[in-house]
């Protein structure tokens, strides 16, 4: 087999033994999938939604995905990737498949995926699973593959970039605005979603904190002792943070519990002074090592997730479909199915901010052109797999505990008597006696209205290891859940701030251009304290709302994530046409427009909705009246907090109508774009010229015969060039 | 069986290191070694590294 050949990796006809076994992966998924249509209302196995996702992954990931590559985009292995071309030892770097796999997955999953499942769940489990299934196969790795092959074709430019330079400086400008503002209020949700976790739970507060000093310790280390040697410091590192989780265990029968117990307002101070410094901190102090402790925390707790589901088996308790998700009156959040099963479960299925990292630094490190279905198309599948995970663990716990845990305290009243009854209202039934059995077996206070995901998420994965791996490790492993959340989302908040700080200082650096200056303190410092200051504050918003934060700020957050992926999509249909490739722009054409539709039925019901639990500015109006009578509205017990209320339901409202206002800005100024391209079958177009590449490496996951042979033609000629005195 | 294990081991032990950035010293004095360049030392290399991260920040998502 010649080089050449070998190097096209045109799609080849299948064998006899591949069509049986892809054959036999489509009866499992159909399988699966019958299953959860037609049962209702008996036990159904956790197992079938898994085994549904990971059929339907696989059949898309070879076929859908191969389709996308090699007929839409047109990956050349033949073409030099911009690792190839410029690499500098830096940020272009030629990286090993499945080692930028890795790198890829690690940036672009969190706690998203995590939470948007668990607050989805309030609607059953059959809207969120189809949702994130469908949504991955044709939209959400849709775009994380060709925003990345298309910066990858242009240098590794960034979204906005991209936008100014393809579609024109109006968009360019509201895409960039939007980039900042969604930026924003992704850190303050995420912020939290920590704050809710931590709010009265010595034990995760203590865990959590030690953090700091363990990922200092390791910073030092690997400036000072053994420069370089991530992977023995990282050892130590997790050593340490198990004791942490084990030692937090102790800290309420000593004099340190007391002190620990805290307050959702003084966390937030506390977690705003923190993201303060820890974003003018030297990144070798903090974030680098607890970027390594995160990112093994989260490969690792997923795979013994995977394996926990499968030997613990567990039967979902959720309905397939609830009565909140038809009629929108749910507790954890309002509004039906459509639209808001899209908007809450963005991460998983379709996620905006994806597009930043498939423009950021993953384009730049790809050695072959083929390579992007695998990292961009591959590492979107392991996201959605990381969500239906996230969704079968909120299923399996009791769901009259479920919405315990979920409704705002402004509902349950927070104690176990207040909170069976308010249950009861809702249809389910929970004793005020099982509450507390239920906080108690974790070791917490109280699991009333710990709101946010992360809390049910911990309980429901403490559950299925309890029963997968046995040991009656219930609390370690709940306190292990939550600290590996939160000690992600810190790690995002970091990268966040410190991200947001250079937008703003290159921003403002075009007006003024010593503002610019990286490493001019006055301008490094202000700008991150503008950061911290505008998350701060959303952030004190959802902790003090009376009607409960997560229930107000999270369709705000997942609506501005799918606006940005709006806008992501926009950039890939104007690129297709501009490309002259009009038979393919369905392909991120029909996502785009599902998109649209979902996201901005959304954002007008949130914002013109005349139910005051939908509509932001409704509910702004019905406590103003109110208060203009002298009168309460429940669940506010003063005036402060009636004042409270009006003024965050205008924030919320400007910020959503500012928000779609932004991605209709940029959509409306790519449609010229579009027509012109139509009408004269493309356009010139930024993409830099072919140049050959050097490089044989095997394109997907498992390198094949063909593929090996000719890695070792390729190093054996590499050799003789080496042996005979030339280079390359 | 065992050669089986050694291989996964090695396997393991290759992609954390590549995964961790430790190879890059290694990569670095192969090149330095293939442009008869005097390497820097080690401290200094990743020094140099930590520089560089610092001013290119890596967004995480949600």
């Amino acid at each position: 087999m010649s080089t050449s050949t070998s190097q096209r990796q045109t799609p080849s006809k299948m064998t006899p033994q591949a069509i049986a076994i892809w054959g036999g992966i489509a009866v499992v998924g159909a399988v699966c999938w019958t299953v959860l249509a037609l049962h209702r209302g008996e036990d159904v196995s956790a197992l079938w939604v898994l085994f549904a996702a990971l059929s339907s992954y696989a059949i898309a990931y070879r076929f859908y995905s191969r389709f996308i590559a090699y007929r839409v985009l047109g990956v050349d292995n033949t073409r030099a990737t911009p690792a190839e071309r410029l690499g500098n030892g830096f940020d272009y770097e030629v990286t090993d498949r499945r080692v930028l796999f890795g790198h890829h997955f690690a940036a672009i999953a969190g706690a998203g995926p995590l939470v948007g499942p668990v607050l989805a769940a309030q609607m059953g489990y059959l809207p969120g699973t189809i949702w994130i299934i469908v949504g991955v196969i044709f939209a959400g790795a849709v775009q994380d593959s060709v925003v990345l092959f298309f910066s990858m074709r242009r240098n590794g430019k960034s979204l906005g970039q991209m936008v100014r330079e393809e579609i024109g400086v109006v968009g360019g400008i509201a895409a960039l605005i939007a980039v900042f503002a969604i930026m924003i209020i992704i850190l303050a949700v995420l912020a939290l979603v920590v704050v809710n976790a931590l709010a009265e739970s010595p034990w995760g507060v203590f865990s959590i904190a030690l953090t700091i000093p363990i990922a200092l310790f390791m910073g030092f280390y690997l400036r000072y002792l053994r420069p370089g040697r991530v992977m023995e410091v990282t050892a130590i590192g997790v050593v340490l943070l198990l004791l942490a989780i084990v030692g937090g265990g102790y800290v309420d029968q000593t004099g340190l519990g007391e002190t620990l117990t805290l307050s959702p307002e003084i966390l937030t101070v506390a977690l705003i002074v923190y993201g303060f410094v820890a974003s003018i901190l030297p990144v070798w102090m903090l974030l680098t090592p607890r970027d390594y402790l995160s990112t093994f925390m989260k490969i690792g707790v997923i795979l013994l997730l995977a394996v926990g589901l499968v030997i613990a088996a567990p039967v979902l308790e959720n309905q397939a479909v609830t009565d909140f998700g038809l009629d929108g009156d749910g507790p954890v959040f309002a509004g039906k199915i459509f639209p808001f099963v899209f908007i809450t479960i963005a991460c998983g299925a379709l996620s905006g901010f994806h597009a930043l990292i498939a423009s950021g630094t993953t384009p730049k490190m790809v050695a072959k052109e083929s390579h992007v279905r695998m990292i961009g198309y591959g590492g979107m599948l392991m996201e959605s797999f990381v969500a239906i995970s996230a969704l079968i663990a909120a299923s399996v716990i009791d769901q009259g505990l479920y919405f315990a845990i979920n409704s705002p305290a402004g509902s349950t009243g927070g104690t176990p008597q207040a909170a069976a009854e308010f249950i009861t209202t809702l249809g389910f039934t929970i004793s005020p006696a099982d509450l507390t059995a239920a906080a108690q077996s974790i070791e917490e206070e109280s699991l009333i209205s710990r709101t946010g995901g992360a809390p049910t998420l911990a309980f429901g994965i403490s559950s299925i290891f309890t029963q997968a791996f046995g040991g009656g490790l219930a609390a370690f492993w709940y306190h292990f859940a939550i600290m590996f959340e939160a000690l992600f989302i810190l790690t995002a908040v970091d990268a966040g701030t410190r991200v947001g700080r250079f937008m703003l200082q290159d921003t403002i650096g075009n007006l003024w251009p010593r503002y610019a200056d990286i490493s001019w303190k006055p301008a490094s410092w202000s700008a991150s304290a503008v950061v911290v200051a505008a998350w701060g504050y959303m952030l004190y918003v959802g902790v003090t709302d009376p009607l409960g934060g997560i229930n107000q700020l999270f369709p705000l957050f997942g609506i501005s994530n799918q606006l940005l992926a709006a806008i992501a999509l926009t950039l890939c249909v104007s690129l297709m046409l501009k490309h002259g490739k009009l038979k393919w722009v369905w392909v991120p054409g029909i996502p785009l427009a599902w998109d649209l539709i979902t996201t901005m039925t959304a954002s007008w019901q949130k914002v013109f909705s005349d139910n005051p639990l939908i509509g932001y500015f409704e509910q702004r109006s019905a406590y103003k009246a109110a208060v203009d009578e002298g009168e309460l509205l429940p669940p506010a017990t003063d005036m402060d907090q009636m004042q409270q209320i009006i003024t965050n339901s205008t924030v919320n409202g400007v910020l959503q109508a500012l928000f779609a206002l932004l991605t209709l800005i940029v959509v409306l100024s790519a449609i010229p774009v579009w027509v012109r391209a139509v009408r004269s079958g493309g356009l010139p177009t930024t993409e830099a010229p072919h140049e050959p590449s050097h490089i044989v490496a095997p394109a997907d996951f498992f390198a094949t015969a063909e593929e090996k042979a000719a890695v070792r033609e390729h190093e054996a000629s590499q050799r003789d060039l080496a042996g005979s005195g030339g280079r390359r | 069986m065992r050669a089986t294990l050694l291989r996964a081991g090695r396997g393991i032990r290759w992609y954390l290191r590549e995964a961790t950035g430790e190879t890059k010293w290694d990569d670095y004095l192969e090149r330095c070694r293939g442009e008869g360049v005097q390497p820097v030392s080690r401290r200094a290399y990743e020094r140099h590294r930590a520089e560089h991260k610092e001013n290119n920040p890596q967004s995480r998502c949600c």
